[in-house]
C-alpha cells in the first residue's frame, strides 16, 4: 500500500501548494531550502503525480508477474528490493525539482534525480543493460557538473542563487558563460541531438516501468529547467541566433530520431529512439516562443504532458507484451491481439498522440507552434513540424500494423494473474494523452490563475 | 422537439456508444452484437429524422466546446449537413445489416463492427462539423478508424493496401492540418457559413489565399480520389464487400467530396472564388478524374476493380458541379450526386459481395449467364449500373440532368462534353456486364458455388441491394416530390445562391 500512497501523496501535494504556502528553512545562510510554485510546474507536479501513480500500479503487476514466473529464481525479489525505494527517491527528487526555488537546490535535486535513475535503469542486470547505464552515469554526471560550474559562475557574478531575484538582476559578464554551461549540462541530460547518444540504450534496456519513468517524467525534469532559465529567468542573455540554433538541433532530434526509429528491429528501440525524435518538438519551441504571450508556457506544457502520457502508455505496452510472448520483435508481434487487447489499443491510442492527431495533447502543441511560426513568419519551423508528424505516423504504423494482424494461426496464449495491472493503467494514460486537448481549459487556467500563487522562500 | 444541440451530441452517441460496447464483448455473443448494432443503427435513423424536420423547421442545432482561445469545437447542423448525415445513416443501417450476414461465422468480428460503429460516428461527426477544426478532427479519425476496417483479413495484399492507404490520406491529412492552421492565422477562428469569409481578405492576400485553396483541395481530394491522389481507392477493394461499400459510399470518398463542398461553399464562399478565379481549377480536375476514371474502369477485369475506377469517376460529378457553384442547376445536380452515387454504388458492390460470398465470382470474365443463377442481385446490380449511366427514371439521370442544364447555364460546353463522353464510358464498362449476366449462357462452373434453402443467397445480404435499388428508382421518380433529397438539396441551394 505505502507504494501506492506516496505517489498519491505527491500528486495532491501539488494542489496543497496551489492554496497554501510552504517554507523549510534549514540555514539562514545562503544554502537553504526553498519551495515555490506557480502555474508550469504545478502542471509539471499534476503530470508527475498521475504518471507516478500508473507506474506504480503497473509496476506492482509487473513484478508480481516476473516472480510468479521467474526465468532466474530469486533475481526478480531482488529487483522488486531495489525498485521501490529508488524508485521513491527519484519522485521525491523530481517533485523537489519542481518546486525547488533557487539553483541550488534545483542542483541538488537533478543530482539526486540523475543518481537514482541511472541505478534504476542498471536493475535489469543484463550486460547490455550495465554498460548503457553506466554511459548514462557518466553523461549524467558530466552534465551535472556543468551545471555546477555555471552556478558556480553565476554566484561569482551576482552573489545570488534565489530564481526570483536572478530575474531581475540585469545581465552582467559572466552571466553568459554561466547561462551557457548550465544550459549546455541540461541539455546533455534532455538528450538533445547530437547529445542523445546515451538515451537509446539506456532507456530501452532497462525494465519496463523504469523505461516508462525514464523517458516520462526524467527527461521533462531537464527540459522544465532549461525552459525555466531561457525564457523565465534569463531571457534578457537569449539571442534569436541561439534560439535559431537551438530550433536547427531540434529539427535535427525530430528527423534523426524518427529515421532511426523506423529502423529498428525492437520494439523498445524503437519507442527509445522516438522519445529523441519528441523531445526535439520540445526544442523546436524554442524559436517559436514569445514570451510576451501569456500562454507561451503551454505548447511545451502540452507536448511534454502528451509525450509523458503516451510514452508511458507505450513503454508499459510494449512491457506488457514482452512478459507474455518474451521477445520484442517488431516482425515477430502479429497476433498479439487476441490475447492482449487493451494492450494493443492503448499502444495505438498513444501513437495517436505522437502523431499529433486531434484531440490529442501533441494536437494542440503542435497546433499552436504552426500558429506561432506563421505569425511569426517562420512557417519553415511548421513544415519541419508537419514533417515530423508524418514520420511518427510512419514509426507508429510500423508497430501497429503487426499488432493488428491476426493470422489464421495465432496461438491463444493462456493469460495469468496480475494482467490487469499490466493492461489497464497503460490505456488510462493512453487515453488522458487522447483527451489532453479536451482539458486543455484546465491547463490554461492552471496557468494563468496560479502565476506567482506561492512564492515563500527561506533563504536570505 | 430537441432543443438546442444535445440532439447532435446523442446522434454521434448514437453509434460511439454501442461501437465501445461491441469492443468489449466476447466473440460468440452474435445475438447481442447484432441485436445491439441494429438498435444503434435504427435509434441513430430516428434521431437524424427528428434532426431534419427540425431544421426544415427553422430550428438550430449547435454546441460549442472552447478548448482554447482560437481553438473551438463546433458541431452545427445545417441543411448540407443533413443531407450527408442522412445518407450515411440510412446506409450505414442497410449495410450493417449486411455485414452482419457477410461475416457469419467469420473470426474477429467484435473488432470488426467496432472499428464499423466508429467509423460511422466519425462519419457523422464530419457531417455536422461547424468549423475547420472540428472537420479535421473527424476527417483524421476517419482515417484510423477505417484503417483496421481495410486491413481486416490480415493478408499480405490486405496489408500493402492498408499501408497505401494510411500513406495517402495522412500526407493528405497533414497537408490539410498545416493549411487549416496558415487559414487561420490570415482570417482568425472561422465557422462555416454560407458565403464564407470576407472579400476584403482576398483582395488583402489573393496570392496565399489561391495556394491556400490548392492544399485544402489536396488535403480533401486524397480522400475524394482525384487524381492524381486517387492509388489508395482501387488498392483498398481488398477488404472485404461491406468495408468497400463503407469506403465508397457511406465514409471516406463521401467524407473527401462533402469536404470540397464545405470548403467551396462555406469556408471560402461562391463569390469569393470567382473573384480568385478558382472555381475552373476545380473543374478541371474534376473533368480529367472523371474521364481517367471512366477509362481505367474500363480496363479492369476484377469487378470489385472496376467498381473503384467507377467511384474515382463518379464522385468527381460532385465536385464538377461544385465548379458551377454559379449556376443553381448544376449546385443542385452536384450536391444532389452525392445522395444519388452512394445509393447506387453501395447497392453496386453489395451485389458484388454477393456474387463473390455466393458463387465465387470476382471477375467480370466470369459472369455469364449469372442472371440465372442469381436474378434478384443481379436485378439490383442493373438497376444501379443503369443509374450510373444515367438512364432515366433513376436517380442517376436526375443528377446528369441538373449537370447538363447547369452546363448550358453557364455555357460550358466542355463540361456538357465530359458529362456525355464520361456517360458513354460508363455505358461501354457496365453494359457487357449486364449483358453478359441476363443474355449469355453459362459455358464453365461457378468457382466456389454455396447453397442456400429459400432464397439464391443469404437474405441478409440479398435485402440490402433490393432496398437500395428500390431507392435508386423511387428517388428518381419522385424526385419532384417534397420529400425527395433533390427538393432537400434545392432547399440548401436555395441558401447559398442568396448570399
Amino acid at each position: 500500500m505505502a507504494p501506492i500512497l506516496i505517489p498519491l501523496g505527491g500528486g495532491l501535494l501539488s494542489f496543497i501548494f496551489y492554496r497554501k504556502g510552504f517554507s523549510i528553512s534549514l540555514l539562514a545562510s545562503i544554502v537553504g531550502i526553498s519551495l515555490r510554485t506557480d502555474g508550469p510546474s504545478l502542471l509539471m507536479l499534476l503530470m508527475t503525480g498521475v504518471t507516478s501513480i500508473t507506474i506504480t500500479l503497473y509496476a506492482a503487476g509487473y513484478f508480481s508477474f516476473r516472480i510468479a514466473s521467474p526465468s532466474k529464481p530469486g533475481r526478480h525479489e531482488r529487483q522488486l528490493q531495489f525498485f521501490w525505494p529508488l524508485w521513491m527517491i527519484l519522485l521525491g527528487s523530481l517533485n523537489g525539482l519542481f518546486l525547488a526555488g533557487d539553483i541550488f537546490n534545483i542542483y541538488v535535486t537533478l543530482e539526486l534525480i540523475g543518481l537514482s535513475a541511472v541505478a534504476l535503469s542498471a536493475l535489469s542486470a543484463k550486460p547490455s543493460s550495465q554498460i548503457a547505464a553506466f554511459r548514462y552515469l557518466l553523461v549524467s554526471l558530466l552534465g551535472s557538473l556543468s551545471y555546477l560550474l555555471g552556478i558556480a559562475f553565476l554566484y561569482k557574478t551576482y552573489a545570488l542563487l534565489d530564481l526570483d531575484m536572478l530575474r531581475l538582476v540585469p545581465p552582467m559578464k559572466g552571466a553568459h558563460t554561466a547561462f551557457a554551461l548550465m544550459s549546455v549540462g541540461l541539455m546533455l541530460k534532455t538528450a538533445l541531438f547530437p547529445m542523445h547518444f546515451w538515451l537509446p540504450p539506456a532507456h530501452a534496456n532497462a525494465l519496463a516501468p523504469v523505461s516508462a519513468i525514464l523517458s516520462a517524467l526524467v527527461v521533462k525534469a531537464s527540459f522544465y529547467l532549461l525552459f525555466r532559465f531561457w525564457f523565465d529567468i534569463f531571457n534578457d542573455l537569449v539571442t534569436p541566433g541561439a534560439l535559431f540554433v537551438i530550433g536547427l538541433l531540434g529539427t535535427g532530434a525530430v528527423f534523426w530520431g524518427s529515421i532511426q526509429a523506423l529502423r529498428q528491429h525492437r520494439m523498445k528501440l524503437l519507442i527509445a529512439y522516438s522519445t529523441v525524435a519528441q523531445l526535439g518538438y520540445l526544442f523546436i519551441a524554442f524559436p517559436l516562443t514569445q514570451i510576451q504571450e501569456k500562454l507561451y508556457w503551454l505548447p511545451v506544457i502540452c507536448m511534454a504532458m502528451g509525450h509523458g502520457f503516451a510514452k508511458t502508455a507505450m513503454f508499459m505496452a510494449s512491457g506488457a507484451i514482452f512478459l507474455h510472448v518474451k521477445h520484442d520483435r517488431i516482425n515477430e508481434l502479429t497476433g498479439v491481439r487476441a490475447y492482449l487487447p487493451v494492450t494493443v489499443f492503448a499502444y495505438t491510442i498513444a501513437g495517436v498522440n505522437l502523431m499529433g492527431l486531434p484531440p490529442s495533447g501533441g494536437f494542440i502543441a503542435k497546433w499552436m507552434l504552426i500558429y506561432a511560426a506563421f505569425e511569426m513568419h517562420k512557417w519553415w519551423w511548421g513544415i519541419v513540424i508537419m514533417l515530423g508528424s508524418l514520420l511518427a505516423a510512419a514509426y507508429v504504423y510500423r508497430v501497429v500494423s503487426k499488432l493488428y494482424v491476426m493470422p489464421p494461426d495465432t496461438i491463444i496464449i493462456e493469460k495469468k494473474a496480475h494482467s490487469m495491472l499490466l493492461e489497464w493503467p497503460p490505456l488510462f494514460l493512453a487515453i488522458l494523452s487522447l483527451i489532453l486537448g479536451i482539458l486543455a481549459p484546465y491547463m490554461v487556467s492552471i496557468l494563468l490563475l496560479s502565476k506567482k500563487l506561492v512564492s515563500i522562500g527561506g533563504i536570505m | 422537439m430537441f432543443a438546442g444541440g444535445w440532439l447532435l451530441v446523442i446522434i454521434l452517441l448514437s453509434s460511439l456508444i454501442p461501437g465501445l460496447i461491441i469492443f468489449s464483448l466476447e466473440e460468440d455473443r452474435h445475438v447481442f452484437r447484432s441485436v445491439l448494432n441494429m438498435s444503434g443503427a435504427l435509434l441513430k435513423i430516428i434521431l437524424v429524422l427528428i434532426m431534419d424536420v427540425g431544421i426544415l423547421f427553422g430550428q438550430s442545432y449547435e454546441v460549442r466546446l472552447r478548448l482554447l482561445v482560437d481553438i473551438e469545437l463546433v458541431l452545427h447542423a445545417d441543411p448540407l449537413s443533413a443531407l450527408f448525415c442522412t445518407l450515411s445513416s440510412v446506409l450505414w443501417l442497410l449495410t450493417t445489416l449486411y455485414a452482419i450476414g457477410y461475416l457469419e461465422n467469420s473470426p474477429n468480428r467484435s473488432h470488426f463492427f467496432g472499428f464499423f460503429s466508429l467509423c460511422v460516428s466519425v462519419t457523422t461527426g464530419i457531417a455536422l462539423a461547424g468549423n475547420l477544426i472540428t472537420f479535421l478532427l473527424f476527417y483524421e479519425m476517419l482515417t484510423l478508424t477505417t484503417y483496421p476496417l481495410i486491413i481486416h483479413r490480415g493478408t499480405e495484399q490486405a496489408l500493402k493496401a492498408g499501408s497505401h492507404y494510411l500513406i495517402y490520406t495522412f500526407s493528405g491529412g497533414s497537408i490539410f492540418l498545416f493549411s487549416v492552421i496558415w487559414l487561420q492565422t490570415l482570417t482568425g477562428p472561422i465557422d462555416f457559413m454560407a458565403g464564407g469569409f470576407s472579400p476584403a481578405l482576398i483582395q488583402a492576400y489573393p496570392t496565399q489565399m489561391t495556394i491556400l485553396f490548392l492544399f485544402l483541395f489536396i488535403g480533401v481530394g486524397v480522400k475524394a480520389a482525384l487524381i492524381p491522389l486517387h492509388g489508395w481507392l482501387p488498392a483498398a477493394m481488398i477488404a472485404p464487400a461491406p468495408v468497400s461499400a463503407l469506403l465508397h459510399a457511406v465514409a471516406v470518398v463521401k467524407a473527401g467530396a462533402f469536404g470540397i463542398i464545405r470548403i467551396v461553399l462555406d469556408v471560402y464562399g461562391i463569390k469569393n472564388m470567382q473573384s480568385l478565379n478558382l472555381l475552373p481549377i476545380l473543374g478541371f480536375a474534376a473533368a480529367a478524374t472523371i474521364l481517367y476514371g471512366s477509362v481505367k474502369a474500363l480496363q479492369q477485369d476484377d469487378l470489385k476493380r472496376r467498381l473503384a475506377y467507377s467511384t474515382v469517376s463518379q464522385v468527381s460529378y460532385i465536385a464538377l458541379g461544385v465548379s458551377m457553384a454559379d449556376q443553381s442547376a448544376a449546385l443542385i445536380g452536384g450536391l444532389v450526386h452525392l445522395v444519388h452515387q452512394g445509393i447506387m454504388k453501395i447497392t453496386l458492390f453489395f451485389c458484388a459481395g454477393n456474387l463473390a460470398e455466393t458463387l465465387g465470382i470476382h471477375k467480370v470474365s466470369q459472369m455469364k449467364g449469372v442472371a440465372k443463377r442469381m436474378p434478384l442481385t443481379m436485378l439490383a446490380f442493373s438497376v444501379g449500373a443503369f443509374g450510373m449511366i444515367g438512364v432515366p427514371p433513376t436517380a442517376g439521370f436526375i443528377s446528369k440532368w441538373y449537370l447538363g442544364i447547369g452546363s448550358l447555364e453557364s455555357q460550358a460546353w466542355w463540361v456538357l462534353a465530359v458529362l456525355v463522353i464520361s456517360s458513354f464510358l460508363n455505358a461501354l464498362y457496365f453494359l457487357p456486364i449486364i449483358i453478359k449476366s441476363w443474355f449469355q449462357e453459362r459455358d464453365q462452373p461457378y468457382p466456389d458455388e454455396k447453397q442456400f434453402d429459400t432464397f439464391e443467397t443469404h437474405w441478409m445480404l440479398l435485402i440490402p441491394p433490393l432496398v437500395t435499388a428500390c431507392i435508386i428508382l423511387i428517388i428518381g421518380l419522385v424526385a419532384n416530390s417534397e420529400f425527395s433529397p433533390l427538393s432537400w438539396v434545392r432547399f440548401i441551394v436555395e441558401d447559398y445562391l442568396l448570399q
